[in-house]
C-alpha cells in the first residue's frame, strides 16, 4: 500500500516517503569498466581514503563494498550525503581458464571464478536497494553489449534514476557518442576516473539525479 | 558443427520465470544455440543471469546473449498500438532472443541493424551474419 502511494505522490511530484535517512548510490556496469577506480575516485576526493583494490584482470571485485556517509558540495555550496556502493561488474560468462591466462595459478583462478560468479548474483540481488544508480561503461567498447542493455533495462523497471558514465576518456580509442547514441534516453558524462579528467562535472551530475 | 533449437513463444507462454529460464538453460547446457520467439521480460533476463552463475562449472561457462527488438523510437502511433493491442493478445512476441553456450558461442555482437555471432568452433572463429528483422 505504501509503495503505491509512494509512486502515486511521486507522480505527483510530492513524496513525503522520500526522505530517507540513506541514500544508496550503486555503481553497476560490466566488469573492468572502472567502477572501482571511480569509487576510489570519489573517496579520495571526498573522504581522503581509497575504498576498493582495483586491477587489470576483470573481477577484481567480488564482493559488494559500502562506503557510508560520503557528502559531496556542487558550485553552490549545495550538499549531497549518500551511501556508495560499488558492485562487482556483471557479466553472462566466467571461465577460470581467463584468468591462468593472465598469469594466475590453477587453485588461485578456480576461487577467483567462484567468487566472481557469487558476486555476480550479489550485485543483481542489490538492486532492488539502490536509490540511483551510475552505469559506469569502458568508452572504448562497444556499449551494444546484452550485460549493458539488461542492466540499464531493469533499472528502468524499477523507476531507479540512471546516470551513465563513459570512463577511461583519456585513452584514444574513446568514443563518448556511441555510447550517447546506444541510451538517448540517459545522461551520458565522459570522465576518466583514474586521472580525475571531467570528475567536477560529474558531481554536478549526481545532484541531478538524485 | 553448431546446433541452433528454435523455441516459439508458445512453449514458454504458460512457464513461470524460473521454468521458462530453466527451460532455456537446459537447451543451452546441452551445447545448443536457442533462438526464441520473443524476450523474456526484464527480471526473467537478470534471473538468467543469476541462474546461470549459479550453474557455472568446469564444464559449462555461461553464457553469451542478445535480444533484438524492434526500435520503438522509430515506430509511428499506428506502430506503437499495434504492437500494444499484440502484445496484450498474443503476449510478448516481439523481437527474437539468442542465448548460446560461451563454450560455443565466442561472441555476439549487436549493432542497431544487424547481430554477428562468432562462434569458438575450430580454432578459426566463424561468423553467421542475419539482418534485423523490422515490425
Amino acid at each position: 500500500m505504501k509503495e503505491f502511494f509512494t509512486k502515486l505522490l511521486s507522480k505527483l511530484k510530492f513524496n513525503p516517503f522520500s526522505r530517507k535517512s540513506h541514500i544508496k548510490l550503486g555503481l553497476y556496469g560490466p566488469p573492468n569498466g572502472g567502477k572501482s577506480t571511480l569509487a576510489n575516485r570519489i573517496c579520495q576526493d571526498w573522504l581522503g581514503e581509497e575504498m576498493s583494490s582495483v586491477s587489470h584482470i576483470a573481477h577484481e571485485t567480488r564482493e559488494v563494498n559500502i562506503k557510508d556517509k560520503i557528502s559531496i558540495k556542487n558550485s553552490k555550496g549545495k550538499e549531497l550525503t549518500f551511501s556508495l556502493v560499488d558492485t562487482p561488474g556483471i557479466a553472462t560468462k566466467i571461465d577460470y581458464e581467463d584468468f591462468i591466462k593472465r598469469g594466475m595459478k590453477k587453485t588461485i583462478a578456480k576461487k577467483r571464478a567462484k567468487e566472481a560468479t557469487k558476486g555476480v548474483i550479489d550485485s543483481i540481488k542489490w538492486l532492488d536497494d539502490m536509490d540511483s544508480v551510475v552505469v559506469v561503461l569502458d568508452s572504448t567498447k562497444d556499449p551494444y553489449s546484452q550485460v549493458n542493455i539488461t542492466i540499464i533495462g531493469n533499472l528502468q523497471a524499477r523507476d531507479i534514476p540512471v546516470l551513465i558514465c563513459a570512463n577511461k576518456v583519456d585513452l584514444k580509442k574513446s568514443n563518448i557518442d556511441v555510447i550517447k547514441n546506444a541510451f538517448p534516453q540517459y545522461g551520458v558524462i565522459g570522465i576518466s576516473a583514474k586521472y580525475g579528467k571531467n570528475v567536477e562535472d560529474f558531481y554536478e551530475q549526481l545532484f541531478k539525479i538524485k | 558443427m553448431v546446433t541452433f533449437q528454435f523455441v516459439p513463444y508458445q512453449d514458454i507462454e504458460r512457464l513461470s520465470s524460473v521454468k521458462r529460464v530453466n527451460k532455456l538453460l537446459k537447451i543451452v547446457k546441452d551445447e545448443r544455440i536457442v533462438i526464441m520467439e520473443g524476450r523474456l521480460r526484464k527480471e526473467e533476463e537478470t534471473d538468467l543471469i543469476e541462474i546461470t552463475m549459479e550453474e557455472i562449472s568446469p564444464q559449462f561457462k555461461g553464457i553469451e546473449l542478445s535480444v533484438v527488438y524492434p526500435d520503438k523510437d522509430k515506430q509511428d502511433a499506428m506502430q506503437k498500438l499495434k504492437g500494444a493491442f499484440a502484445n496484450v493478445l498474443l503476449g510478448n512476441r516481439q523481437g527474437m532472443t539468442i542465448i548460446g553456450p560461451a563454450t560455443v558461442v565466442k561472441k555476439i555482437q549487436q549493432n542497431p541493424n544487424k547481430i554477428e555471432l562468432f562462434t569458438n568452433e575450430s580454432k578459426t572463429s566463424k561468423r553467421y551474419r542475419g539482418k534485423k528483422r523490422k515490425k
